[in-house]
C-alpha cells in the first residue's frame, strides 16, 4: 500500500464534503473583516491614545486581530476533518481499506495540513495588506523589519491551530466533545490565563499564547516573555506534536469504534 | 479462506468471543448464526482488524489483516448500512476507498451499477434509505473484486426484491469460486443461501457443520400421540418394536415410525386415540435449543415470580 494512495484517497474525502468550504471560508473571512475592522478603529482611535500606547502601537499585530475569531473556524476544520470519522461511522470503513493506522492518519493529516496552510497563508497576507489600508499614515510595510516574518507566521499560526485541533480530536474521537473543549479553552481560558498576573507565568506557555507572539511586531512595553517569535511558535508546535502523538498512539491502540 | 485461531475478545470481565476457532473456505456460502449479542459483529470487526483481539489470531488467505497488501483487493466486507458520511456522494464514498487500494474510477462505476444505485451516484448519502446505505455497502464490498467476502447481516431493510437479489449475489459469488462469509441471526435465512453453518452463542462456538448434515440431524420427523389408555397404548407400541418417548402434554412421540402404521395397530387393538399427526421440527427450533443456553436476553416465560411486597425485606430485617 502506497502513502500516495491514501494521499489521494484523503483528498477525496477533504474535498467531497461541504464542511471543508464552509469552515475554511468562515476563517478567511472573520479573520479579514475583523482585522480590517479593528484596524479602521485603531487608527481612528491613534490621536487620543497615551504616549505609552503610540510606542507600543502595533500596525502588524494590529492587522491579524481578526484570528481570535478566525482561529475557532480553523479549529471547527481541524475536528471535523479527523471526527466525521468517528460520528458517521466511516472510520471502520477507513481502517478496513487502510489497515496501517499511522499512514491512514498521517495522509490524512498531511492533506488537511496542507490545505489549511494554502488557505492560512493567503488569509494572513490578505488581512496584513488590507487591514495596512485600512490604518492609514500608522500603517507598517511590508519591508520593516520583522513585518515579513509576523506575516508568514501568521499563516504558520493558523495552521498549527488547525493540526493541533486535528490532535486532540484524534484522541477524544466525538466532534462535540472536541469542540466542547477547545472552543471555550481558546477563546475565554486561554486569554485569561495568560493576562490575568497569577497566571500570567504559566499561561503564556500555552500553544496560542505562545504562538501568537510569531505575529507582534512592537513588543508592549515591559515585556517580560522570556522567548521570542520563533520560541513562541516552537512552543506551539511542540503542543501540536504532543496532541498528534497521543491521537496517533490512541488511534493505534484502540478499536475502530 | 479466513481461518481463525483460538481468537477470543474480552471487555473487562464480560466474555464477548471466546476461543473461536474455525476455518470458512471458498466456493461455498458460510453462514454465521447466532442470536443477537453472541458476538458475530464483533468477530468481523476482529477480522477485518478493527478491533484487537485479546488472545488469539485471524489469517486472510494465510497472512494477517494488517499485512495485507491493498486489502479490499483481498476480502471485501458489509459491516452496516450507514458507515457513510451523509454529505459526501456515493461515488465519491467508493471513490475514496477505492483510490487508498489503487483501485481504477472505471470500477467504482461498475460496481454502482452491479447493485443499482448509478442514478443516484452523485445524490448525498443522507437522502438514502436504508435498503440504498445496504446497496452502497455491497458496493464498496464489491469494490476491489475480491476473492473473500463478508457481510453482516446483509439483509436486515431490505425489501423483499432486494432480499432475494442478495441471496442470489451471494450464491453467484460462491460459485464463482469466492469465499463467501455471511452473518444472520434467522435460521430460515441461512437455510435458504448457506452450504455450511458456524453457530456462536455467548461467543463460544456451537457447531460447525454443512448445512445438509444440519438439517438432517435437526430437522427430527416424528408422530405425535394421545390416547387416554396411555399404559396400554405403550405396551402395544413396545410389542409392535416400536420405541415411545413422553412428549409434553401426556402425549407420546414416536420417532420415525409411519402414522398410518401407528393408527392401525392401535385400531387393531381397540385403542381410543385423541391425536395421531406427523409432527416436523424445524430448523429454527433447532436452532433455538442449540442457542438456548446461551442467550443472553430470555424472554421470560412461565409464571412470573410473584413480585416482592414493597417493606418485605424490612419486615424479615
Amino acid at each position: 500500500m502506497a502513502a500516495t494512495q491514501v494521499v489521494r484517497s484523503e483528498w477525496t474525502k477533504i474535498r467531497s464534503v461541504a464542511s471543508t468550504v464552509w469552515t475554511l471560508s468562515l476563517a478567511v473571512v472573520v479573520t479579514i473583516a475583523l482585522g480590517m475592522l479593528i484596524s479602521a478603529l485603531s487608527r481612528s482611535e491613534f490621536d487620543s491614545m497615551s504616549t505609552r500606547d503610540r510606542l507600543s502601537f502595533d500596525p502588524t499585530f494590529i492587522s491579524f486581530a481578526g484570528m481570535s475569531l478566525g482561529q475557532l473556524a480553523m479549529i471547527v476544520f481541524g475536528v471535523l476533518v479527523v471526527s466525521n470519522e468517528y460520528s458517521t461511522g466511516m472510520i471502520r470503513a477507513s481502517l478496513a481499506a487502510v489497515p496501517k493506522r499511522g499512514t491512514f492518519l498521517f495522509s490524512k493529516l498531511a492533506v488537511a495540513t496542507a490545505l489549511a496552510l494554502v488557505v492560512s497563508m493567503a488569509t494572513s497576507l490578505a488581512a496584513f495588506f488590507l487591514g495596512q489600508a485600512m490604518l492609514g499614515e500608522h500603517k507598517a510595510s511590508i519591508g520593516d523589519e520583522g513585518v515579513l516574518r509576523a506575516v508568514i507566521g501568521g499563516g504558520l499560526y493558523m495552521t498549527l491551530i488547525a493540526l493541533f485541533s486535528m490532535g486532540v480530536a484524534a484522541m477524544l474521537r466525538s466532534p462535540m466533545l472536541s469542540l466542547g473543549i477547545l472552543m471555550p479553552f481558546f477563546f475565554l481560558i486561554s486569554n485569561i490565563l495568560g493576562n490575568v498576573d497569577a497566571t500570567k507565568k504559566v499561561g503564556r506557555f500555552l500553544p496560542d499564547q505562545a504562538g501568537s507572539k510569531i505575529m507582534q511586531v512592537v513588543p508592549p512595553l515591559g515585556d517580560d516573555t522570556p522567548y521570542g517569535p520563533w520560541g513562541g511558535l516552537g512552543i506551539m508546535a511542540l503542543w501540536v506534536a504532543a496532541a498528534l502523538l497521543g491521537g496517533y498512539v490512541l488511534l493505534k491502540r484502540r478499536d475502530a469504534q | 479462506m479466513i481461518e481463525l485461531e483460538g481468537l477470543t475478545k474480552r471487555y473487562g470481565e464480560k466474555v464477548a468471543v471466546d476461543d473461536l476457532t474455525f476455518t470458512v473456505r471458498p466456493g461455498i456460502v458460510t453462514g454465521f448464526l447466532g442470536p443477537n449479542g453472541a458476538g458475530k459483529s464483533t468477530t468481523m470487526r476482529m477480522i477485518l482488524g478493527l478491533d484487537h483481539p485479546t488472545a488469539g489470531d485471524v489469517r486472510i488467505d494465510g497472512t494477517r489483516y494488517d499485512r495485507l497488501e491493498d486489502p479490499l483487493t483481498c476480502i471485501g466486507a458489509l459491516l452496516e448500512a450507514k458507515g457513510v458520511h451523509p454529505g459526501r456522494s456515493a461515488y465519491n464514498h467508493l471513490l475514496c476507498l477505492a483510490q487508498s487500494n489503487g483501485i481504477q474510477p472505471r470500477r467504482v462505476h461498475e460496481v454502482l451499477d452491479a447493485v443499482g444505485l448509478t442514478a443516484v451516484a452523485r445524490k448525498k448519502a443522507k437522502g438514502f434509505s436504508l435498503g440504498m446505505g445496504q446497496r452502497l455497502g455491497i458496493a464498496a464490498a464489491l469494490l476491489g473484486d475480491p476473492r473473500i467476502l463478508m457481510f453482516d447481516e446483509p439483509v436486515n431493510g431490505l425489501d423483499p426484491e432486494g432480499i432475494h437479489w442478495i441471496r442470489t449475489l451471494m450464491k453467484s459469488l460462491a460459485t464463482q469460486g469466492r469465499t463467501v462469509f455471511v452473518s444472520s441471526h434467522l435460521m430460515s435465512e441461512m437455510a435458504l443461501t448457506a452450504d455450511h453453518l458456524v453457530v456462536i452463542g455467548q461467543g463460544r462456538l456451537l457447531a460447525d457443520t454443512s448445512m445438509a448434515e444440519f438439517i438432517e440431524r435437526n430437522s427430527r420427523s416424528y408422530v405425535r400421540v394421545r390416547s387416554p389408555q396411555r399404559e396400554l397404548l405403550l405396551d402395544v407400541l413396545h410389542q409392535g418394536g416400536i420405541t415411545a418417548v413422553a412428549g409434553g402434554d401426556g402425549a407420546l412421540e414416536v420417532d420415525g415410525s409411519k402414522a398410518e402404521y401407528i393408527g392401525e395397530l392401535a385400531a387393531r387393538h381397540q385403542l381410543v386415540l385423541h391425536e395421531l399427526s406427523p409432527q416436523q421440527a424445524s430448523l429454527e427450533e433447532a436452532f433455538m435449543q442449540l442457542t438456548a443456553e446461551s442467550v443472553e436476553y430470555h424472554a421470560h416465560t412461565g409464571t412470573p415470580v410473584p413480585p416482592q411486597q414493597w417493606g418485605d425485606g424490612w419486615k424479615r430485617g
